[in-house]
């Protein structure tokens, strides 16, 4: 893909690190906007350089402060763990080990009292993230494009129901990729798309047969 | 039409239009995007405006580090600029900003990668400096950060800008090349003059390694930045008075990208090399994981 001129001046970031602070304020800010709905209570576990150089980073800040729903660029990620306090949301950071995943790596769990909702993801340099698994899914993708993201059952024809409704709504796909756990079991597609898909249209995914579950994500600008 | 990945089809396409580095690289991000040269525009000049208030904020005495090994040097630079100077006013004062800006970088206040936190401080070192002292208005600084832009855009489609994986040389030395190009740009020279003069830069930080002591992004990187903007003068009067590269950027680039492979991990950004391998740079971590265990 070719590099925008606002990947080499920018991102507007807090410093010091666009991997360690402002890649981590993404994930946070991402994993928020993927699962972080009326939650009470976030986990997050640290992997690799994020839990060994983060201190010096302020990583674990910019992480909640993403969760806060802060941008990579807000000033308020410095006081992120007083204001979450004031939110009346509990916090709590660990190491974890989860193996052959990017050295700046992160698990974030929401806990609503009743339901938690998982997500890891990378920080890969320059402010840029992946979203590597959304409850124990594994997919892949960035948060550089609006991104729809399903739960379905492996069977033929969900791809082609999902496609013809996005393009009778004048939506125009970037980028599909479909991820599955095993043959005819739970399985993910990840599409990146050219404009944003309006709740009218994810009402219609979420009515097609097989599938158990959409996301959608806009662009964080 | 106007898609360059190296600096070879960015000065043909330069013959080609019949214009500067800073129209050929806006036409190209218009392109790519789908969006509206007013856009692009305002989007560079919000740029411009944060790398503005950084360093103002970064030139308060009194600035707290996260690891306080760094802060207050911006002041004390401009005190010496007052004093008289031996680099020259507008050096000094780019380089003073660079310091100002990677402060701020280093206590978790607003700034823009340039091309990443921790070589933030020499490309907006520069431009403002020679803006500021030229009284060359908003206008231009924008023109010279596409230009900056677009040096950069060229080594991150050729090789890397982050330290992790090319070491400084891809951070500084990429952030010297950027500098250099987009300060010819202000004082009038052509589109082979900026890139001559980032070659020369490049080339002059070649094989610079990534050891920031105790993995904070302070030691030595903000006096690097510093040092980047009077190097990247220096390279910008060398082209300028019609000395070229004898080695062509993209080649530079190239040698850079190759250097960062043949370096060693200690060397690229894990804090166990160089500087940060030192006796100093070693007690100091101990000292702090010290404190940590108390708290």
């Amino acid at each position: 893909m070719a590099v925008s001129l606002f990947d080499v001046v920018g991102p507007v970031m807090i410093g010091p690190s666009s991997s360690h602070t402002a890649g981590a304020a993404r994930l946070g800010n991402m994993a928020r906007r993927i699962c972080g709905h009326g939650f009470q209570k976030v986990e997050l576990l640290l992997h690799g350089s994020f839990a060994h150089t983060g201190k010096g980073h302020g990583t674990e800040k910019a992480l909640l402060g993403g969760v806060l729903g802060f941008k990579a660029s807000d000033e308020r990620i410095r006081d992120s763990f007083a204001l979450a306090e004031q939110q009346g949301v509990t916090f709590s950071f660990a190491e974890i080990d989860l193996g052959e995943q990017h050295p700046n790596s992160v698990k974030i769990i929401f806990h609503d009292g009743k339901t938690t909702c998982s997500i890891i993801g990378s920080s890969i340099g320059g402010g840029k993230i992946l979203i590597k698994e959304i409850d124990g899914m594994a997919l892949e993708f960035s948060g550089e494009y609006p991104t729809l993201i399903t739960r379905h059952h492996d069977e033929p024809g969900v791809v082609a129901k999902v496609s013809a409704i996005l393009s009778q709504y004048g939506v125009n796909i970037a980028f599909l990729k479909v991820f599955r756990q095993y043959r005819a079991g739970e399985a993910s597609m990840v599409i990146e798309t050219d404009q944003p898909v309006e709740p009218e249209i994810l009402a219609q995914l979420e009515a097609v047969e097989g599938i158990n579950r959409v996301i959608f994500v806009d662009l964080d600008e | 039409m106007y898609q360059f990945s190296t600096a070879q089809e960015l000065l043909a396409m330069c013959e080609r239009e019949k214009a500067g580095i800073a129209e050929v690289a806006l036409r190209s991000e218009m392109e790519a995007s789908g969006q509206a040269r007013e856009y692009i525009w305002s989007r560079m000049e919000e740029l411009y405006q944060v790398m503005q208030e950084s360093i103002k904020n970064g030139l308060a005495p009194d600035r707290k580090t996260l690891g306080g090994l760094i802060g207050g040097n911006a002041y004390k630079l401009q005190q010496q600029m007052q004093k008289g100077c031996l680099s020259g006013q507008t050096v000094l004062k780019a380089a003073s900003y660079a310091l100002a800006v990677t402060e701020v970088n280093a206590s978790m206040g607003k700034i823009i990668a340039a091309p990443t936190g921790g070589a933030s401080g020499t490309l907006p070192g520069v431009i403002a400096a020679f803006i500021e002292d030229r009284k060359l208005g908003d206008e231009m600084a924008v023109q010279a950060l596409l230009v900056g832009a677009a040096i950069g855009k060229i080594i991150a489609s050729q090789a890397t800008l982050s330290g992790a994986e090319g070491g400084c040389q891809a951070e500084c030395g990429s952030a010297a090349a950027m500098a250099a190009a987009a300060v010819v740009y202000l004082a009038g020279g052509t589109a082979e003059m900026s890139v001559d003069a980032a070659a020369m830069a490049l080339k002059g930080l070649l094989g610079l390694v990534c050891d920031p002591v105790a993995g904070l992004v302070e030691v030595p990187c903000s006096k690097r930045n510093a040092i980047g903007t009077a190097h990247a003068v220096l390279c910008a009067d060398m082209a300028l008075a019609g000395i070229t590269s004898y080695i062509p950027f993209d080649e530079v680039v190239e040698a850079m990208s190759r250097v960062g492979r043949m370096m060693s991990p200690d060397l690229r950004e894990t804090a166990r090399g160089g500087c940060a391998a030192t006796p100093t740079a070693r007690a100091y971590v101990l000292k702090m994981n010290q404190l940590r265990t108390e708290q």
